[in-house]
């Protein structure tokens, strides 16, 4: 039975995770196919035909999916799914949201936000803010998955895979998009970035928190932030990192006046080298840091961006 | 219009949690519970909506054991006008929890099922939008904004990207982020008040679903935790060793 991985897109463009559920996908073992859904999205289905092991692409192409509505999509996906074993999509808000419905109206359940494929029947997840890991069996003939994407290692590309028109099916049930407001911003984007400078309350204030602009700018980083960051308005939402915000896996994560509770390192854990600066030595986040500074970041910050 | 909000009992989010001594599960014997504070924002959202006229009714129901009756009290004590209790021995996978709550809403005929985005302990995220699934009703995931305008819902939600605003023709399934509200504390009066008010129990073998179990916990573990680094005494140490060491910087 093979794998259908639902392919996320903005703007013409495929997410980056979905070279990273194509390597998930590839741990199954089992041929992969990935569905395109979307309007006018040739270009889409051309890059998702060039991810490496993907065998065939299948395309819906309608007004109906414009606004990547769950609604429409999730029966699009409920309906191919029984020439499956496995459904997949990164866990991502669009994943999040489209995934479990597709699973409930295919009458399966869903394994979310796994990590390791242990064996076709076999995941490892982290539960609890990541505070456990939980091994779970699925008995399902349909295995519905949600893949953390940073526990996986991008594929690269390939000679493009065959591309195919399906139908168009399922109504949005009376959901209507009316706008999207998006932070436009030079910094790469987080879930993607090499180089992550994280801001937190310590920072004080949303024209204090434009410090970590200096840094960032040096490193060509990413720029993210504690919950109680944006919850002070310091910076919008999307760059909230942690359980209920996103997950980043960058080679380097920085951490500025971040206490370190459970649930923000619960979405920077999976950093290769995380660098906490905080003038609390106590502070829980030097229990995971590779690399700490005590002490004022006001003066440490500026001082970092001289000297980088 | 009545509101029908789920709610889930969990290990409260300041525990530090432990796998059971077997290792097939989460030892929750003598830790603090609360209710998922998802739920508490959901709820809290009902009942703002109930007070400014919008709802007429608000139900909270939970699928658990008989202990979760502790949450339903605390629901009745901020505003909720009804509590259900399913009981069940059974840790109930979220298509099983969805199921269940399809046959409560198709029995209460609320406009709108207002969900917590996930539950903190097993952090699945997906009842809410199971439940849209199985009534065929539209939804709104992971909302900071909820407008109610007649027989429509409009909802700002929180994705990766920003913000995205939908509007649902109601009856409707929503389910709540971090932001969407400060929920309030109960307060003593309210707390007292809440102790003699009637919980609406019922078995959920009764209710005579097909619940199959799909998915089997093998392994409950910690993971291995980083090890402590070092306090380096500058700036220049720092960069030293990113630099030279680690090689994550030129
Ligand atoms: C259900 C739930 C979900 C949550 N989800 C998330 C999530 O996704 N992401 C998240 O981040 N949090 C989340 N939280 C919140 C989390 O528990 C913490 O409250 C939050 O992470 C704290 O943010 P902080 O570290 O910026 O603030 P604080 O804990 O207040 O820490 C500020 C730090 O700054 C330091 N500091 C202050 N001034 C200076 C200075 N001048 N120089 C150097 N250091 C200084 C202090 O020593 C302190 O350590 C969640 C909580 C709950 C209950
Ligand atoms: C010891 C133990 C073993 C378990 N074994 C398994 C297993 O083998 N397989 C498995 O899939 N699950 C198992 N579970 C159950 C699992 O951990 C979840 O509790 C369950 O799957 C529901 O998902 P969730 O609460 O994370 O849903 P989410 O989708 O994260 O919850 C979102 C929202 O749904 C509502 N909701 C969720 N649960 C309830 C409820 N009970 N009553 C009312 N509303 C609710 C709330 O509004 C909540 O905010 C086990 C649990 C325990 C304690």
């Amino acid at each position: 039975m093979s794998s259908l991985i639902l392919i996320e897109h903005h703007d013409g463009r495929i997410s980056p995770a979905c070279a990273r559920v194509v390597a998930a996908a590839r741990k199954l073992g089992a041929p992969i196919e990935a569905l395109v859904a979307g309007y006018r999205v040739e270009e889409v289905a051309a890059q998702a035909a060039r991810l490496d092991g993907v065998s065939r692409v299948l395309v819906a192409d309608d007004a109906r999916y414009a606004d990547q509505l769950a609604e429409p999509l999730a029966t699009l996906l409920a309906a191919h799914a029984k020439r499956y074993g496995y459904l997949l999509a990164a866990a991502s808000t669009f994943g999040k949201d489209v995934l479990p419905r597709a699973a409930a109206l295919a009458g399966v359940g869903q394994i979310s936000e796994v990590i390791e494929v242990v064996d076709p029947a076999t995941f490892k997840r982290p539960i609890h803010a990541g505070a456990l890991v939980a091994t779970v069996r699925s008995d399902a003939p349909l295995k519905v998955l949600s893949i953390r994407a940073t526990a996986f290692e991008s594929v690269g590309e390939q000679a493009p895979a065959p591309i195919e028109t399906v139908e168009a099916q399922g109504e949005a049930l009376g959901a209507r998009f009316v706008e999207s407001h998006r932070e436009a911003s030079e910094r790469p984007e987080l879930t993607a970035a090499r180089v992550v400078v994280s801001g937190g309350r310590g920072l004080g204030s949303k024209q204090n928190f434009s410090l970590l602009e200096g840094v960032a700018g040096k490193l060509d980083a990413a720029i993210g932030a504690s919950r109680a960051a944006v919850d002070a308005g310091y910076v919008s939402n999307e760059l909230q990192v942690g359980q209920t915000g996103k997950i980043v896996a960058p080679d380097l994560y920085i951490a500025v006046g971040i206490s370190g509770a459970m649930q923000h390192l619960a979405g920077m854990q999976g950093a290769k080298v995380i660098v906490a600066i905080n003038r609390d030595e106590e502070a829980p986040i030097f229990q995971v840091a590779d690399y700490g500074l005590v002490g004022d970041l006001f003066e440490l910050l500026p001082e970092l961006e001289r000297k980088l | 219009m009545k509101i029908v909000v789920p709610i889930k009992r969990v290990i409260d989010h300041n525990v530090r949690v432990r796998p059971t001594a077997d290792g097939t599960g989460v030892d929750s014997t003598s830790v603090k519970m609360a209710i998922n504070p998802f739920c508490e924002i959901a709820l809290e959202e009902a009942v703002r909506l109930k007070e400014r006229g919008l709802a007429s009714e608000v139900l909270v129901v939970t699928i658990g054991t008989a202990a979760a009756q502790e949450q339903l009290r605390g629901a009745l004590a901020v505003g909720a006008d009804r509590a259900l209790l399913i009981e069940t021995e059974r840790a109930l996978e979220p298509l099983a929890v969805a199921r269940t709550l399809t046959r409560v809403v198709e029995e209460e005929r609320p406009g709108l099922a207002l969900l917590g985005k996930q539950a903190i302990d097993s952090d699945d995220n997906q009842v809410g939008q199971m439940l849209a699934a199985l009534l065929g009703w539209p939804q709104a995931t992971f909302a900071s904004a909820v407008e109610l305008e007649g027989e429509k819902a409009r909802v700002t939600r929180e994705v990766d990207g920003g913000m995205v605003t939908l509007e649902l023709a109601l009856p409707a399934v929503v389910t709540a982020d971090l932001r969407l509200n400060e929920p309030r504390y109960a307060r003593l009066p309210d707390i007292m008040k809440a102790k003699k008010k009637p919980i609406e129990r019922r078995t959920l073998e009764e209710m005579a679903l097909d619940l199959p179990a799909q998915t089997e916990v093998l392994a409950v573990e910690t993971p291995t935790p980083r090890q402590r680094g070092v306090i380096l005494d500058s700036v220049d140490a720092l960069i030293d060793k990113l630099r030279n060491v680690e090689k994550v910087i030129r």
